[in-house]
């Protein structure tokens, strides 16, 4: 082992060496406005920038360590590591103690991962493992969703809860609807958000302009954004997978960019206030109803409380995500359904056997605009105030990222990747700026590590023989 | 007619910089068939080395403007490459051969992490400097009008031109274009003629990043003010201009880079501004759907 040291010093030399380059001219030289008209000045920070690439000299060495099976040393060093980034010593930033721990707390981790998947390995073929993991396969789906329904009732559910969760929702639906694109058509859509942005629109001119009620138009909405797909898809499904998504990311753009500048219409950067929410059977959440109208809580006789908006909302997004969730499986089930992960698998044989694949796409495009339109709608009656600023493109990012991140065509995998990638980023709100560079971080680290997802695995949606017990699957 | 000739001045300076972008576009997926979502981000980098590499050379006194321009474009050359390796390095690498979106997906993860690496390390707001180049002449006048061209106008297009012409001559007659020609038609074949695949993708990207950042350095030079969000739009313009031109085509990114920054400027100019970049992402979906393959490229022939 001693023999290969030189050679793993080398490698992790050279990986500070390229960090320094890197981060010489843009981290090392910070420039600042000095308020006058000659412009800028600078603010050295050479002293972050040499912790940083110390830092990096020290994880890539252990990293080295760990796939040279010296575990112990990869795990001591990250502990080192750890302890040093929580110790009271001076370094230039409070971001540098984090850099360091969270250095330190990957290597332990990498050190450990190989005995971690012994384990794991060891006790899933236990007969107790198995029947954990057949439990899980047939019941996690209900248990979630039994979650979900009594979370309102649980103790924990105050104010910030239900706006997360609420939050989580959305982009479940959304997740679930770009599954149907992404995940079984296998179409690369970057501009995903531009559906979304059609129902929101749709809701908040009809209501605000027309006085159309949210039930009434979340159909429209739906139809709306569905029509933009169509339009949208029908001359662009015929490109090929990278084309197909830079196309729809240029769509995304334009549909921002008009809603940006159409100020007759859409009102522009200052967006459209004061929505509707929506009503339970024409009733209204608020204090004092409006003419004409009659609050919810009177007419159910129970004292006013102001969380009751907010769990009608959760209930209504949890009901229109199972609504998308179904749907998709319902279809799956389909020829039109079969025929998405034919193409998504091979699309040249798909034709061979005579599946239109435009058509097909076609269907797939649409029905996943109409969901996003869905969800664009209650966004709207939500936030009761939209602009399009909310439509960008790292919105379409960020679904994408949580349908990768949770296994192509895995529906339980959107669920636990929304709650990651929405659900720990809001609670830790604090960590603002660096939240967005977790995140691209993060979208890399999956693709390099695991590009399959969380839930990777994937039963196929129909056999033709039913696979036998203990048989290969 | 004046006006006219003004903005054509105009138009081809845009579609300069537009092209050097493209070309690191169209190299990259003329050889491993991947949109570099990121390149546009390295582009961004490039520029704020370069507004650095200013700053630090009027510290240092270096008052003379072709000096400090050729240090500078040395110096943003050298160090945006060494992002354009550690990117392909990280980020790409480890994915060849997986499912056909994963680069892409990766390279969506790079750009967006690259944007917030910039605002954390140099803030959100925008940056003024980089303007060593002043003056111009008067080409004509006509109308009253008078049309002016700027020297600095003359420098982008000039050095645009020999980067173009040393580029072609690079891929047509060296043996590293040979090499990457031989990686662009079968990579498996040129592996087994002895051809370092690994190496020669690396010097794509590496180049690639060093043309980004002599557009980023001619960008900062000619607007004098960037921010860390200048990637996105420019790489996408960029792209579009890649593919206009038929990707993988060298002369093809150049002539969609002038195609782009015609129509944008005169759309500006005789339309509206508001709608410039809605004009550019029409054309890239118009292109797409009526002739997919560009207008040099060649068509692309999917085998079973």
């Amino acid at each position: 082992m001693a023999a290969r040291l030189p050679a793993m010093l080398k490698d992790a030399a050279l990986t500070a060496f390229v960090a320094a380059a890197l981060g010489i001219f843009v981290v090392g030289f910070r420039t600042v406005d000095v308020g006058s008209r000659t412009g800028l000045s600078f603010d050295y920070q050479f002293a972050d920038l040499a912790v940083a690439v110390v830092v990096i000299f020290l994880g890539r060495l252990g990293l080295q360590f760990a796939s040279n099976g010296l575990r112990w040393p990869a795990i001591a060093l990250g502990a080192i590591m750890i302890a040093a980034g929580a110790s009271p010593m001076t370094l230039p930033s409070g971001f540098l103690h984090w850099f360091v721990a969270l250095g330190g707390a990957m290597l332990v981790i990498r050190g450990a991962w190989p005995w971690a998947t012994q384990a794991f390995g060891a006790a899933a073929h236990t007969t107790v493992g198995r029947r954990v993991d057949a439990f899980g396969i047939k019941w996690a789906g209900w248990i979630l969703l039994g979650l979900a329904l009594v979370l309102p009732f649980t103790p924990v559910a105050d104010q910030k809860t239900m706006d997360l969760s609420v939050l989580i929702l959305t982009y479940v639906m959304l997740g679930w609807g770009l599954n149907i694109v992404v995940g079984l058509a296998g179409l690369l859509d970057l501009g995903y958000v531009a559906f979304y942005a059609v129902g929101a629109y749709a809701y908040a001119l009809l209501s605000t302009q027309h006085g159309l009620g949210f039930w009434a138009v979340l159909p429209l909405a739906g139809m709306m954004a569905a029509t933009f797909g169509i339009l949208l898809g029908f001359p662009v499904l015929r490109l090929r997978g990278d084309y197909l998504a830079i196309v729809t990311l240029g769509f995304g753009e334009i549909i921002r960019l008009v809603l940006l500048n159409w100020v007759d219409f859409t009102n522009g950067p200052a967006g459209i206030g004061s929505i509707p929410g929506p009503t339970l059977f024409g009733a209204v959440f608020a204090e004092t109803a409006p003419e004409g109208k009659q609050t919810v809580a009177d007419m159910l006789g129970i004292p006013f409380n102001s969380n009751q908006r907010l769990v009608f909302l959760y209930y209504v997004i949890l009901g229109l995500a199972l609504v998308t969730n179904l749907f998709t499986q319902r279809m799956r089930r389909l020829p039109v359904g079969r025929a998405w992960e034919a193409l998504r698998e091979d699309e040249t044989a798909c034709k061979a056997l005579g599946i239109n694949p435009t058509n097909t796409k076609l269907t797939a495009f649409a029905i996943g605009a109409m969901f996003a339109g869905f969800a664009g709608s209650f966004f709207a009656a939500k936030q009761r105030f939209i602009s399009p600023e909310s439509f960008t493109f790292i919105e379409s990012a960020i679904i994408l990222a949580i349908v990768v991140l949770g296994g192509m065509g895995s529906q339980i995998g959107v669920v636990l990747a929304a709650v990651l990638l929405i659900g720990l980023p809001e609670w830790f709100r604090e960590l603002g700026n660096y939240r967005m560079l977790a995140f691209g971080l993060a979208m890399v680290l999956i693709m390099v590590y695991r590009p399959r997802g969380l839930v990777g695995h994937r039963e196929p949606s129909i056999r033709l023989h039913p696979a036998s017990p203990g048989g290969s699957g | 007619m004046a006006y006219f000739t003004q903005q054509l001045v105009n138009a081809i300076t845009l579609g300069a910089i537009y092209g050097l972008i493209a070309i690191g576009y169209t190299m990259v997926y003329g050889i491993i068939g991947m949109i570099n979502f990121a390149h546009g981000e390295v582009f961004m980098i490039g520029a704020f080395i370069s507004l650095i590499g200013f700053m630090i050379c009027s510290l240092l006194g270096i008052s003379s403007a072709p000096v400090a321009i050729v240090l500078v474009l040395l110096i943003a050359m050298a160090f945006s490459s060494v992002y354009g390796w550690a990117i392909e390095r990280t980020a790409y690498r480890p994915l060849r051969g997986s499912f056909r979106l994963a680069p892409l997906i990766s390279a969506i993860g790079v750009s967006i992490a690259l944007q917030n690496y910039v605002q954390l390390v140099q803030g959100a707001r925008p940056k003024p400097g980089g303007q060593v180049v002043s003056g111009g002449f008067v080409l004509f006048s006509a109308d009253g009008f008078d049309v002016r061209v700027s020297w600095l106008q003359i420098i982008i297009v000039v050095v645009t031109v020999v980067l173009m012409l040393g580029f072609t001559w690079l891929i047509a007659k060296t043996p590293l274009g040979r090499r990457q020609r031989a990686c662009e038609q079968d990579m498996k074949m040129a592996s087994l003629l002895g051809v370092d695949v690994d190496r020669t993708i690396s010097l794509t990207f590496v180049l690639g990043a060093a043309l980004a950042a002599v557009a980023g350095m001619l960008f900062l030079m000619y607007y004098g003010v960037i921010d860390f969000f200048i990637g996105f739009l420019a790489g996408i313009k960029a792209f579009t201009a890649a593919v206009l031109g038929g990707i993988g085509s060298l002369p093809g990114a150049m002539l969609g880079g002038l195609l782009i920054g015609l129509i944008e400027v005169f759309w500006a100019a005789y339309f509206s501004s508001e709608y410039k970049d809605v004009a550019a992402f029409a054309i890239l979906v118009l292109v797409l759907i009526f002739r997919p393959t560009g207008l040099l490229g060649k068509p692309e022939i999917e085998k079973v």
